[in-house]
């Protein structure tokens, strides 16, 4: 692996704490691990160099994006962009701890300060931001709906109350389960699990008749379906996903949003090997950064 | 803002869908479970065999195991029906194993010379069972059998899980996780139905306790 | 079975034939089920061989990481149930004791204490004790092992350890009076009579039911499945696995048996100590009756 020299800039002055990596032509998968990087003292970013290990929340049962593997490690686009930031304050892939993220905790185990940061299909909203400081977005995602290959009667999220009897499957405490609500019929077309692959699983089975989350997540799924799912209409909603960190951290905010766009072939590079691979979804921009608040 | 106060809706709609989990696994797990004791004792060495294979797998088998074979394992059957059926289904399965157990062994304190009478004055097995035997056993089995359905009120959390929603821990996750209120006066207020819950069965079942004990 | 046949007759030749034949009967419906729903399965692709060659085909690729998280699964299952167990014991022994020997008014606290925990749900209190020491701030890291087990533990400990306290109070109780009234007249005091006359023999009489509470322990350990707390128990592994090999049915059809196994053979040691005992143990004893039994989460 070849080391690229990173440098400080204009440290303690307009941009304090934000530093860029410079290079950026290096087209491995591996997420580059910059030892020499330097950074003002009191800063999250000094503390974790200085601590050489982090802690970072994601999914443990998201394929695609953060799903424990055989092999015990989590894998997916989120857990390899956490290498991307990790990497840029000389944190090696092997010393990050990870720590599970479901959505219903994620805002809650950074308050706590149980994680440093959270990548896990996080969608950045106001409520959150409440409550948590986000950085990115590192990726747009929209919601749409996945349905059996032989449903003709949902066209879009605009037929589901015409479909009363119709179920509709997402995940307890997830953004697409609050914003499905205002087109049911009633709440009782609404079916929740702690995950997706049972939304998956019931729909394979006759127990409901619709999944609803992000598109590149029901990707995957009609991917590996076989032609039993398919994805129907368009998406309804804008999901920019955002990396959760410490309320109020803007430093570290803008360290991140430097980090990945100095690093977007690593960026790119990741996203190919892992949510990438599944047929129909296209290579992302990375999108211009949200400014840190 | 109080996350309680300001949900109360929500929590008693909660309340009485446990109520309602609570209320049908109470019966079909009486039923279902008497049942069960009844092939235990019964003369047919294949309902016995059944009866304990029953016993055997439901008690020592996690909740959360019957429950998602009842999710995801019965659709598999081509059982299609709705998560609150199904879940209700896996609680009164898994209760039944311990009603059969309290009943067996209830009907096993009944002294031997009160089913040796019914035999005398020529009564089958079925209404040795039933008109002599059982309504003793019932009587000895009524501490056991409320407990074993307290524990099955406080089991009734774990259906939510499955699907089913909107019972009192669902309807506290979905404040915590969907609405981002703080977990712990939410909480607080999940365990105060629930308590409410156990308690009031807790002093019922003390209340038939005493009227049984005065009936012997 | 002496028991039990006391209610029928020692069956006469037609009952025996009419027993057979209901034998017959219903192993035939049994059969019939059982092959409608072996049908049924293999018609939904449920025998595929992809589905459970990673389960019983040592040459499949994926054999030896499946079984070795199983493995690291049921290990963390153990430790677990066993740490919540042995603690319980400990934190039960102290609560039952404090609730028989205290006087009116301080006893109080002790069996509200107890009444709180036996009646919320095992799940509600998991969750609760995880946030509410997360939030407070109580530091679980100099313990050995990862937060999620401790906090596991505990929330099982809080709910067992009241279980014990009234297991242990109906072993007292079950004891004839007259031992605590000779220890006091040859003159111990109230708490020599407890430790050195009543208590050792109701932990005998205990023993079953304790082992019996351990079965409840190790299935609540799979609790944190539905919850989302990070401990990769059991049943957490099974769910990995099926997630990465999309085979959720043979999964937990395994990891279910594995439960029921360890769980059975944890039962028949209860009733073989029992028997061991020589007497009747708590669990026929007293109002309290079942409670080992009955509080299956």
């Amino acid at each position: 692996m070849r080391l690229t020299k990173f440098t400080a800039a204009f440290a303690g002055v307009v941009l304090a704490g934000s530093l860029a990596a410079c290079g950026g032509d290096d087209s491995s998968s591996e997420p580059e691990v910059v030892t020499d990087a330097e950074f003002e003292a009191g800063t999250t970013m000094a503390e974790l160099k200085e601590a050489g290990t982090m802690t970072v929340g994601t999914k443990f049962d998201q394929p695609g994006f953060g799903l424990l593997g055989l092999e015990d490690t989590p894998e997916g686009f989120d857990v390899e962009v956490a290498k991307i930031i990790a990497g840029a304050m000389g944190i090696a892939p092997e010393d990050i701890e990870w720590k599970q993220a479901s959505s219903d905790i994620r805002e809650q185990v950074i308050e706590d300060g149980e994680v440093d940061m959270v990548v896990a299909t996080y969608t950045i909203n106001e409520e959150r931001a409440e409550r948590i400081t986000f950085a990115g977005p590192y990726y747009e995602a929209g919601q749409m709906l996945m349905v059996n290959a032989d449903n003709d009667s949902i066209e879009g999220p605009e037929d589901i109350a015409d479909n009363p009897d119709m179920k509709v499957c997402s995940v307890t405490g997830s953004t697409p389960s609050e914003q499905i609500r205002e087109y049911l019929a009633s709440d009782d077309q609404l079916v929740l699990f702690d995950i997706y692959d049972k939304c998956k699983d019931a729909l394979g089975n006759g127990q409901v008749d619709i999944v609803t989350t992000d598109n590149v997540i029901l990707l995957g799924y009609v991917d590996e379906s076989d032609g039993e799912f398919k994805l129907v209409g368009e998406q309804f909603t804008e999901e920019p996903y955002g990396i959760g960190i410490e309320k109020g951290d803007t430093e570290f905010c803008e360290f991140i949003n430097q980090t990945l766009q100095d690093n977007e072939e690593a960026y790119l590079a990741a996203w190919e090997s892992t949510a990438g691979e599944v047929e129909g979804t296209e290579t992302p921009e990375l999108p211009e950064p949200a400014p840190c608040a | 803002m109080d996350p309680v106060l300001d949900n109360l809706d929500l929590y008693w709609d909660g309340f009485l869908r446990s109520l309602s989990i609570i209320g049908w696994s109470l019966v079909g797990s009486l039923l279902l479970g008497t049942l069960i004791a009844a092939f235990r004792v019964s003369p047919v060495a294949s309902l016995r065999a059944f009866g304990s294979a029953w016993v055997t797998v439901v008690r020592n088998c996690p909740l959360t195991i019957v429950l998602f074979f009842m999710a995801f394992g019965l659709p598999e059957l081509g059982i299609n029906t709705s998560f609150y059926v199904f879940g209700v289904g896996g609680l009164i399965i898994y209760t039944s194993a311990f009603v059969c157990e309290a009943i067996r062994s209830g009907i096993n304190s009944v002294s031997a010379g009160q089913a040796e009478a019914a035999r005398a004055i020529g009564l089958p097995f079925t209404q040795t069972l039933t008109q002599v035997v059982l309504p003793q056993a019932l009587r000895a089995t009524v501490p056991p059998l409320g407990s074993v359905q307290i524990a099955m009120f406080k089991n009734s959390a774990v259906v939510g899980a499955f699907g089913v929603g909107g019972d009192l821990w669902s309807a506290g996750r979905n404040l915590t996780s969907a609405q981002g209120y703080a977990y712990i006066p939410v909480l607080t207020g999940v365990a105060i139905g629930y308590l409410v819950i156990t308690l009031t069965g807790g002093a019922l079942l003390a209340v038939i306790e005493r009227k049984v004990a005065i009936a012997r | 079975m002496s028991q039990t046949s006391v209610l029928y007759d020692a069956p006469g030749p037609r009952a025996v034939r009419r027993a057979r034949i209901g034998t017959a009967l219903a192993i035939l419906a049994f059969l019939g089920l059982a092959v409608l729903v072996v049908l049924r399965l293999a018609d939904r692709g449920q025998f595929d061989a992809e589905l459970w060659n990673p389960w019983i085909n040592p040459s499949d690729d994926t054999f030896s990481q499946v079984w070795e998280l199983v493995g690291k699964g049921l290990a963390a299952t153990l430790i677990a149930a066993s740490l919540a167990i042995v603690l319980s014991l400990v934190v039960g022994v102290l609560l039952g004791v404090a609730r028989m020997m205290l006087g009116r008014g301080l006893r109080v606290p002790v069996v509200a204490w107890i009444e709180l925990f036996r009646g919320l749900p095992v799940v509600v209190t998991i969750v609760f004790v995880w946030r509410a020491m997360v939030e407070i701030g109580i530091d679980v890291g100099p313990l050995p092992g990862e937060p999620a087990l401790w906090y596991l533990v505990i929330g099982l400990t809080l709910y067992n350890s009241v279980i014990i306290a009234e297991i242990l109070r109906a072993g007292v109780g079950s004891l004839p009076s007259g031992q605590r009234e000779a220890a006091l007249a040859v003159g111990l005091t109230n708490g020599q009579a407890m430790r050195s006359i009543l208590l050792p023999q109701a932990f005998r009489v205990m023993l079953p039911a304790l082992i019996s509470q351990l079965v409840v322990v190790l299935k609540d350990t799979s609790l944190v499945a539905v919850i989302g707390l990070g401990y990769l128990e059991l049943l957490r592994r099974g769910n990995q696995i099926s997630q990465n090999l999309d085979n959720p049915i043979q999964s937990l059809l395994i990891v279910g048996t594995i439960f029921i196994l360890i769980n059975y053979g944890l039962s028949k040691l209860a009733e073989y100590v029992e028997r061991r005992m020589g007497r009747a143990s708590v669990s026929s004893a007293g109002a309290d009756d079942q409670v080992p039994a009955g509080q299956g989460a």
